[in-house]
């Protein structure tokens, strides 16, 4: 067996919780039971004062760090910030990271039986919002005796997540970190999620989303919407850096395969996700995202919205983040500071576009940590080895 | 912590329990004493890397924000109180900068190190270079403070935006209380320190 890194969590398995308590969602439907998929990392302490709750983004999942089995050949999608001595620390946080409902990594969603009538989920399944997917992380955190969470994290669709704690559940969260994410999307951000499930519907797979009971997936459209993602998840520099105008072969074929090095790139992305995760989870998750406005119902007034909040934030963007970028954490933070809110904000130079929040970066690193050394500090929280 | 000179004189002028920004907060450490000393709330505004990380891990609100740009993003009396310490002499327009200090809150308190220094003045006057000092630490091709000035070039300025200097005070180490600094500022403070407030 091939040694995990020191400061990694090491090997970790999945659990599953599952509710009967019926779950109202924002869409008006209701949820009769569900399970949510879940892992921990570190220990709980006795006072339950430690937990940490990760928010993931659009295409992510449960297992945020560690290795699910000794073979796995990536940690999970948060490992650089999750583990014993990084920003998040496990021998001082306790760690909980879940699948969202309505996700495809076995919480309850369109690729799960619908126990009402025995087929998949399907298009079936409710729409699901930032909003229910917080109501249902809270009874999660019901179920695990957790009160009030030291800190609520996330990045991206992720950080709005822990914006949104902050507003339903003020008194069940210590600190927010908000990370490469924003208040509401723009025009551009719906536009380019429309691409996305306009390839996606019309891709003649798709069968209205019944795919799987037509013995298919909807795999080219899938591929198109993470390649036109994946665009957007890069900066203009990363991709020029990394792959330039370098060709696959020595000269140019005058035909439309692959020539380019980023052609390559984006196909194999494509490909990889369009097998491994589902379209209809797929088209869940980027509606969760159009939808999220929090001043909706407070004049468009942000700063209204924010009212509830009582706990200090981090807001963190990063310089060439084109998705979400800088002046919408600074919309955020403006609002924020409008309601005398406590919050920080650093914006991190960083080539790698919206995907720099996954990855390690020395002030990324710096900052998040100093973060959490405060919170720590101001819980009075114990590091145990 | 509070072994900058100013920094002493600000805490005693700072009422208790005020809402206040710090432009160009450093490390955050003039905050994080008026918060515990003072109950007082506010943010730090900064931008430099180092200082924004040192603040977070005191606990001190800040945001990463660059003056030159403004505060469009404070509404007009956001605040009770301003401070800028050391920072004006490096801003492209410390006009403007006043403006929006006293736009956001009623009262600013600024620090600057004063050009007029006797010590200053020798470099310049008698040895004929650039004035170097521990208030102007740097040579003159890597300063940052590209708008120095001198005690009574800032009282010009205030009075000719009819601003109301409710103290001025200068700080020299040690020797702030001395009389001939309390009576020729001009000649004997390194540091200036005003308080001023809207007509």
């Amino acid at each position: 067996m091939p040694k995990l890194p020191v400061d990694s969590v090491g090997l970790v398995t999945p659990r599953t919780a599952h509710f009967d308590d019926p779950l109202a969602l924002a869409c008006g439907r209701t949820l009769p039971a569900y399970d949510l998929v879940y892992e921990t990392y570190g220990t709980l302490n006795a006072e339950r004062s430690n937990a940490v709750l990760i928010c993931h983004a659009l295409s992510g999942h449960h297992h945020a760090a560690g290795y699910s089995s000794a073979d796995e050949r990536k940690p999970g999608w948060w490992d650089a910030h999750i583990g014993p001595g990084k920003s998040i620390d496990t021998e001082r946080f306790f760690v909980v990271s879940l699948n969202n409902l309505g996700g495809c990594h076995g919480s309850t969603g369109p690729n799960r039986e619908n126990p009402e009538t025995g087929r998949l989920w399907g298009p079936d399944f409710p729409m699901v919002t930032v909003s229910d997917w917080v109501n249902s992380q809270a009874r999660l955190a019901d179920r695990l005796g957790i009160e009030r969470f030291a800190a609520v994290i996330g990045g991206s669709l992720g950080g709005m997540q822990a914006l949104q704690w902050t507003l339903a559940y003020p008194e069940r969260v210590a600190s927010a970190a908000v990370i490469a994410a924003t208040s509401k999307l723009s025009a551009q951000n719906i536009a380019f999620n429309e691409v996305a499930r306009q390839a996606i519907r019309s891709d003649p797979d798709f069968h209205d989303g019944w795919y799987t009971e037509h013995d298919t997936m909807p795999r080219r459209g899938l591929k198109l919407a993470r390649m036109v993602g994946h665009i957007t998840y890069l900066s203009e520099d990363a991709m020029g850096h990394r792959f330039g105008r370098d060709l696959r072969a020595d000269d140019l074929n005058f035909g439309f395969d692959v020539e380019f090095q980023v052609e390559s790139y984006l196909r194999y992305q494509g490909d990889a996700f369009s097998t491994s995760f589902d379209a209809n989870t797929y088209l869940l998750m980027t509606k969760a995202l159009d939808y999220f406005d929090p001043a909706a119902d407070h004049d468009s007034d942000l700063a209204k919205a924010l009212a509830p909040a009582t706990c200090p934030f981090l807001v963190v963007s990063f310089t060439t983040d084109w998705r979400f970028p800088p002046p919408r954490s600074r919309e955020l933070v403006n609002a924020l500071v409008r309601a005398g809110k406590s919050v920080s904000y650093a914006n991190i130079d960083s080539t790698h576009g919206h995907d720099a929040f996954l990855m390690p970066e020395p002030r990324y690193q710096a900052v998040f940590a100093a973060f959490m050394d405060r919170i720590a500090a101001d819980l009075g929280l114990e590091t145990h080895a | 912590m509070m072994n900058r000179p100013d920094f002493k004189l600000i805490h005693e002028w700072i009422p208790e329990n005020a809402h206040i920004l710090d432009l160009a907060c450093g490390d955050g450490s003039l905050l994080a004493a008026l918060a515990r000393d003072k109950n007082v709330t506010g943010y730090g505004l900064e931008i430099d890397p180092d200082g924004i990380t040192a603040c977070i891990a005191r606990g001190v609100n800040v945001i990463e924000q660059n003056l030159d740009q403004g505060l469009a993003n404070f509404d007009d009396d956001a605040c009770d109180l301003v401070i800028m310490t050391q920072a004006l002499q490096a801003l492209r327009r410390p006009d403007l900068m006043l403006d929006e200090m006293l736009r956001v809150a009623s009262e600013a308190i600024i620090t600057f190190p004063n050009f007029a220094y006797w010590r200053h003045r020798m470099y310049l006057g008698i040895r004929g270079y650039m004035p170097v000092s521990k208030s102007l630490p740097h040579a003159w091709y890597d300063t940052p403070n590209i708008h120095l000035s001198t005690f009574n070039d800032f009282e010009q300025l205030c009075r000719d935006k009819g601003l109301i200097i409710v103290d001025r005070a200068v700080g020299i180490g040690d020797h702030e209380g001395h009389w001939t600094s309390r009576l020729w500022p001009n000649l004997f403070g390194e540091i200036a320190i005003f308080r001023v407030t809207r007509s």
